[in-house]
């Protein structure tokens, strides 16, 4: 436990990862997370750990595979095109079976799109990311505060279940200063207790080690046993925070800072006495749908509300089916939300009057959604002059 | 009774898959001795590559880390900023080294990491099927350069050693090749050296081995050999290309 102290997101996450034990840090320039590798820069050696700005996001996050292969708590940041170049590394990673850190703050995309804050990774985050068949958990802290504190839970849960575990913040939570307390002691990794599949120089005359990810024909079982692995997650890890949950009309769902806009929405509901509540995941995989199906059952509608063109809103959907309907009020390309728009968003979606949001229908033919605002820009770039 | 040869402790008794006349199994051998010799088996940590050598973690005694192609240097580096004391080494051949991983070669040698590479160059993709490597030799014959390397489309064989000669944080270089007896004891003392540099915190040690791949050369092991000796050598020849490891 710390004292309640003034700090920027990013130096907060970078401070939490060492009081955690991260003792590898590898990573590459990228905005809006440059505070991180420079935090690290700084104070990583003198807690006895390395660090190494790599050459590229590819280098850093193998460097990653190899400090994780060791048992060493190791960790890698990044931005979102930065994240997508790691992708190799984390699919890997995921093969190998292997615990660390991964902290994406997110910015605008696609491509090099912009270094606002934004929430177009979702897909990418929580759908595995690399090839192949595999889950990262993945972590969405919404204050300056669950920064500081995430990592630490991050590396808990990564070790518990072998598995890359990520933080998916964005570049507002990232550079943006809020008071905040570490609510945990540091932790000596020297005392944590060694792993019995790292590779190491000790080996006392226990069989080799391995850490390998080509599986040849032990493919099938490996990833069933993942799989399993999965199913428990999924069963025992999802977490969600609840705010007027009870007794709402209109259910807010977002997560990061999207969901720090709807919360000025529910208070202000709450100050016109309209009822609003909100649900926000925690974990966006396991994404928590038991939970959310259970609330779907008690509201007249559900927004999702996120910085990215409807992305989280699938989840929702996969989980309260035909129960509500669902809506979406989407700020893609680094657009920022603010309480009093989603209020009104809420009440439209109350009404059943969709201008300007997406309105979510279950079609015959499958999952698909209608988008009911205007799209009608014609068709661009076909090719002119050919003979 | 006498025993006059056997399998080094630091090497398992698992049989290798590698195609007969392949190069492989005597540089694995070479690095097994090494190892035995410098008493360093119980400290090593080695990296496997993607490639015909991805079941290199079968055949040494030591602890394996199998990755990501190219990314060798970069998961021996994370290895050995975690572990100090260990003697890590990257096993790459041409296309993992000098083509998809040449930023991770490069970079790991400007960081002067304290890591043995073991680079293969037997100018072509061998697990893939005989393609054009970035050391594929000017006309060389590959299937996706069916008329032969034509510098004009595909430029010309790049040589490593050379290469990483101009970075300053590259300490040990040298190109040896394991086709001839006398040239297999030269190998075995490169590789020996290159370890040993790492026992003494000398810093990026690579030893580049020629190495022959009748199978994807289309040749029998002698025409191999003599491909090695006539074509390779002028191409890359065989020295030191940098020792800083007495200083």
């Amino acid at each position: 436990m710390t004292q309640k102290t003034l700090r920027k997101g990013n130096e907060a996450l970078a401070e939490g990862a060492i009081r955690a034990g991260a003792r590898f840090f590898a990573g590459y320039p990228i905005t809006p997370q440059n505070e991180v590798p420079e935090f690290m820069s700084a104070y990583m050696a003198d807690a006895g750990g390395a660090f190494v700005q790599a050459e590229s996001e590819i280098a850093a996050i193998n460097m990653v595979y190899g400090a994780a292969s060791t048992g060493t708590r190791s960790m890698t940041s990044s931005s979102s095109p930065g994240v997508s170049l790691k992708q190799e590394g984390i699919t890997y990673l995921a093969s190998a079976d292997l615990p660390c850190l991964i902290v994406n703050v997110m910015r605008g995309g696609p491509g090099l799109g912009s270094i606002g804050g934004a929430q177009g990774d979702y897909f990418q985050a929580t759908r595995g990311g690399g090839n192949g068949d595999y889950h990262v958990i993945v972590l969405a802290p919404n204050s300056v505060e669950e920064l500081g504190n995430f990592p630490k839970l991050g590396f808990e849960l990564a070790e518990k279940y072998r598995m890359p575990c990520m933080i998916l913040a964005d570049g507002i939570l990232g550079q943006m200063m809020e008071s905040m307390a570490f609510n945990f002691d540091p932790i000596d990794p020297n005392k944590l207790g060694k792993f019995d599949w790292a590779v190491d120089i000790e080996k006392n005359g226990r069989p080799k080690r391995k850490v390998f990810s080509y599986k040849g024909d032990n493919l099938i079982a490996d990833v069933t046993e993942r799989a399993k692995r999965y199913g428990l997650i999924e069963k025992t890890e999802a977490r969600f925070e609840e705010r007027n949950t009870e007794d709402c009309d209109v259910l807010l769902v977002a997560y990061g800072l999207s969901s720090r806009a709807c919360l000025e929405a529910v208070n202000h509901a709450a100050e016109k006495g309209l009822k609003v509540g909100l649900f926000r995941p925690i974990t966006l995989w396991p994404f928590p749908s038991k939970r959310l199906l259970e609330l779907a059952g008690k509201v007249k509608a559900i927004l999702a509300v996120e910085q990215s063109l409807g992305q989280m809103v699938q989840d929702v959907k996969l989980a309260v089916g035909d129960k509500t309907p669902v809506y979406l009020k989407a700020y893609p390309a680094g657009g920022q939300p603010e309480g009093e728009a989603i209020l009104q968003a809420a009440q439209s979606a109350l009404s059943g009057k969709t201008e300007g949001l997406f309105d979510l229908q279950r079609h015959a033919e499958g999952f698909t959604y209608e988008c009911k605002r205007d799209l009608s820009l014609g068709v661009q770039g076909d090719r002119k002059g050919g003979k | 009774m006498t025993i006059l040869a056997q399998r080094p402790k630091s090497m398992t008794d698992k049989p290798m898959h590698y195609c007969p006349g392949c190069g492989h199994g005597i540089v694995h051998r070479l690095m097994g001795e090494a190892f035995d010799e410098l008493k360093i088996g119980e400290r090593v940590i080695g990296v496997a590559p993607v490639g015909c050598a991805v079941f290199a973690d079968d055949y040494f005694a030591c602890d394996m880390v199998q990755g990501a192609h190219g990314r060798g240097p970069a998961i021996a580096t994370g290895i050995k900023r975690s572990k100090p004391n260990a003697i890590v080494f990257s096993y790459q051949g041409d296309g993992d080294l000098a083509s998809i991983g040449m930023a991770e070669i490069v970079h790991a040698a400007v960081r002067s990491e304290n890591i043995t590479v073991i680079f293969i160059n037997n100018a072509i993709y061998g697990m893939t099927g005989g393609q054009m490597a970035p050391t594929t030799l000017v006309g060389q014959v590959a299937t996706t350069a069916p008329k032969g390397r034509d510098p004009k489309l595909q430029g010309w064989p790049i040589n490593m050693c050379e290469m990483l000669a101009q970075i300053t944080g590259a300490k040990y270089l040298e190109r040896v090749a394991v086709d001839t007896p006398q040239h297999v004891m030269a190998a075995k003392k490169a590789i020996k050296k290159a370890f040993e540099n790492q026992v003494k915190g000398v810093g990026f040690s690579m030893v580049e081995v020629i190495s022959q791949c009748p199978t994807n050369w289309h040749a029998n092991v002698e025409q191999a050999l003599e491909f090695v000796r006539t074509k390779m050598m002028p191409q890359y020849p065989l020295g030191v290309f940098k020792d800083e490891g007495a200083n």
